[in-house]
């Protein structure tokens, strides 16, 4: 803690909750402590009962075409899942866009199984027994790249437009507090309440920031997607919200997945 | 209709260690939602496992119990390839039962 | 409700338990939610450690030293999910619970084990606050207790 800048101190005035705080400053024993609360939860994450419900809705026929979505193109060819997720987003000649994985499967639930744009796009984020399909489906395509080594392509120009797109909303100041990403995410060792703040223009940090997610957060109950987290830091921000499958999120998703190349994806993972 | 439990069945030396996760609310009844209503309380009150047709953990679980839950134990004298169940009844009497096969 | 206990214990014996039960639901007489099954009412109402042993039919406890906590964490980070994993080493144990002191009700869960299975459980309990917890085991017909305080800290607000 006595590592927080003015800056720091800035984003802690931001958290209504800062009894939490008391437990942060106790030092290195609590946070190896924690550590020990992670791990013991690490051996049953509950993420796999999305895992398996996504799996469902992937090979179960659905739609008004009444069609499995198993012959979706998530970039690596119709069917394939494994290894997909790890080089997301990408250009789709298709569509002629770069698409993260949400709006891939937009796409393709639209494609195959003839959704409308309003119902492909429904719930992105459930709660409780207002359960999302999308939150599933990514679970289970996700947990497919477990292991797999990021590997989010360059090469066309499209996909390199979103990445400088991406960049430059990253370190966008903006909102009511003038905040960007970066006031929260560019220095090392920060940490709000017990949580370390990932400097996510570091390597180490946006790599291991970007492979645990999707993650079952323990606080909600909830499996949470990397489009979640984007979502709620736009909001901590106090920025307008960040549209789902939008251009600004797809360009953003870019430009953090295509800094955790190199890294094992590892998700879903679980959090606090 | 509660979705499929994801059991886990592993011989370990001479023993089978079972992990079990099973998709359920666990509502103690005592939290408001957004609206300020009591959420009525809705929990898994036993589980039952069982090899061979003979019980091999019996418990009851009260509101207290987390979210998907999770469950392990270990027991002896199962084979691989054989199956183990395990089946929960909630406060409401809502019922789940799943099997898996025990991995060597 | 003892004698509503007794009817439907009869019923059981009479096999047609389902039917004569769905008879009492419907008169009101049993609900279907708390008396489907022997789950345990008394112990899982109980405020005290004392009164949760009474409820499973107990008298008194004594302390133990024979029982291993494994990945038991010191500190949750979250008290919406807090592992908890007991094993007993007293011979003959027969029932393994898991009690939350500082909770409304202190009885989490309580699980028996048959011969053939060991006397060890993992799951994960709520706790409101940090609280000592106990393993309460019985073991030839005794119950023993051994506790250990959880911290929790409650890290956040739930974002
Ligand atoms: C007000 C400070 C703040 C701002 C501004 C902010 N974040 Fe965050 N961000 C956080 C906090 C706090 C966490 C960790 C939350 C937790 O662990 O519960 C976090 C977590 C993350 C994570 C997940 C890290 C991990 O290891 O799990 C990512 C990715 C992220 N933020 C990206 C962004 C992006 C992109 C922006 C800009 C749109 C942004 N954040 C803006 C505070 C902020």
């Amino acid at each position: 803690m006595t590592r927080l800048t003015t800056g720091g101190a800035l984003v802690l005035a931001l958290f209504a909750c800062l009894p939490g705080l008391a437990a942060a400053q106790a030092g290195d024993d609590t946070v190896k402590k924690i550590e020990e609360y992670r791990q013991a939860l690490a051996g049953g994450n509950p993420a796999e009962l999305w895992e398996a419900r996504g799996e469902d809705l992937w090979k179960r026929k659905a739609g008004p075409r009444n069609a499995s979505l198993e012959a979706c193109d998530l970039g690596k060819g119709p069917g394939v899942v494994r290894g997909a997720y790890a080089e997301l987003p990408r250009y789709f000649a298709d569509t002629g866009r770069v698409m993260d994985l949400e709006s891939r499967l937009v796409h393709c639930r639209m494609t195959l199984q003839g959704l409308t744009a309003a119902q492909a796009r429904a719930r992105p984020y459930g709660s409780g027994t207002d359960r999302s399909d999308n939150e599933a489906l990514v679970a289970f395509i996700t947990s497919e790249s477990r292991g797999v080594k990021m590997n989010v392509p360059q090469s066309h120009p499209k996909e390199r437009e979103a990445y400088q797109l991406g960049k430059k909303m990253f370190f966008f100041r903006g909102g009511p507090h003038d905040f960007s990403c970066a006031t929260c995410h560019s220095e090392s060792g920060k940490r709000i309440r017990l949580q370390d703040l990932p400097n996510l223009t570091e390597a180490k940090d946006a790599q291991r920031a970007y492979t645990t997610w999707p993650a079952y957060r323990v606080s909600q109950g909830e499996l949470r997607t990397f489009q979640w987290r984007l979502f709620d830091c736009f909001r901590q921000q106090r920025f307008p919200e960040l549209e789902f499958t939008s251009e600004a999120s797809v360009a953003l998703t870019t430009f953090l997945a295509r800094n955790a190349n190199g890294a094992e994806f590892n998700a879903p993972a679980i959090k606090r | 209709m509660a979705d499929p439990m994801r059991i886990r069945a592993k011989i370990e030396g001479d023993k089978t260690v079972v992990r079990v996760l099973m998709a359920h609310e666990m509502e103690t009844g005592q939290r408001r939602d957004s609206t300020g209503k009591v959420v009525p309380a809705h929990f898994i009150q036993e589980v039952t496992a069982t090899h061979n047709g003979k019980t091999v953990l019996a418990a009851q679980w009260g509101p207290a119990i987390s979210k998907n839950p999770y469950l392990q134990f270990q027991f002896a004298g199962a084979k691989a390839g054989e199956k183990i169940a395990i089946a929960w009844v909630d406060n409401k009497g809502d019922k789940r039962t799943d099997e898996a096969t025990i991995a060597a | 409700m003892h004698q509503v206990d007794h009817a439907r214990r009869e019923a059981l014996k009479q096999g047609s338990a389902t039917a004569i039960f769905g008879l009492f639901v419907a008169a009101g007489l049993v609900r279907p939610g708390t008396a489907h099954a022997a789950w345990n009412q008394a112990a899982f109402s109980a405020k005290t450690v004392d009164a949760v042993v009474k409820g499973l039919g107990g008298a008194s406890t004594a302390p133990t030293k024979d029982v291993n906590w494994g990945s038991t964490p010191e500190i949750a980070e979250n008290g919406a999910v807090v592992p908890v994993s007991v094993t007993s080493n007293v011979p003959k144990t027969e029932s393994i619970s898991i009690l939350v002191e500082k909770n409304p009700n202190a009885l989490a869960a309580t699980f028996t084990i048959p011969a053939g299975t060991d006397p060890t459980v993992s799951t994960r309990v709520k706790m409101g606050e940090t609280s000592q917890v106990h393993a309460l085991i019985k073991a030839d017909g005794k119950y023993l207790v051994a506790t250990r305080e959880i911290k929790v800290t409650l890290g956040g607000c739930g974002g």
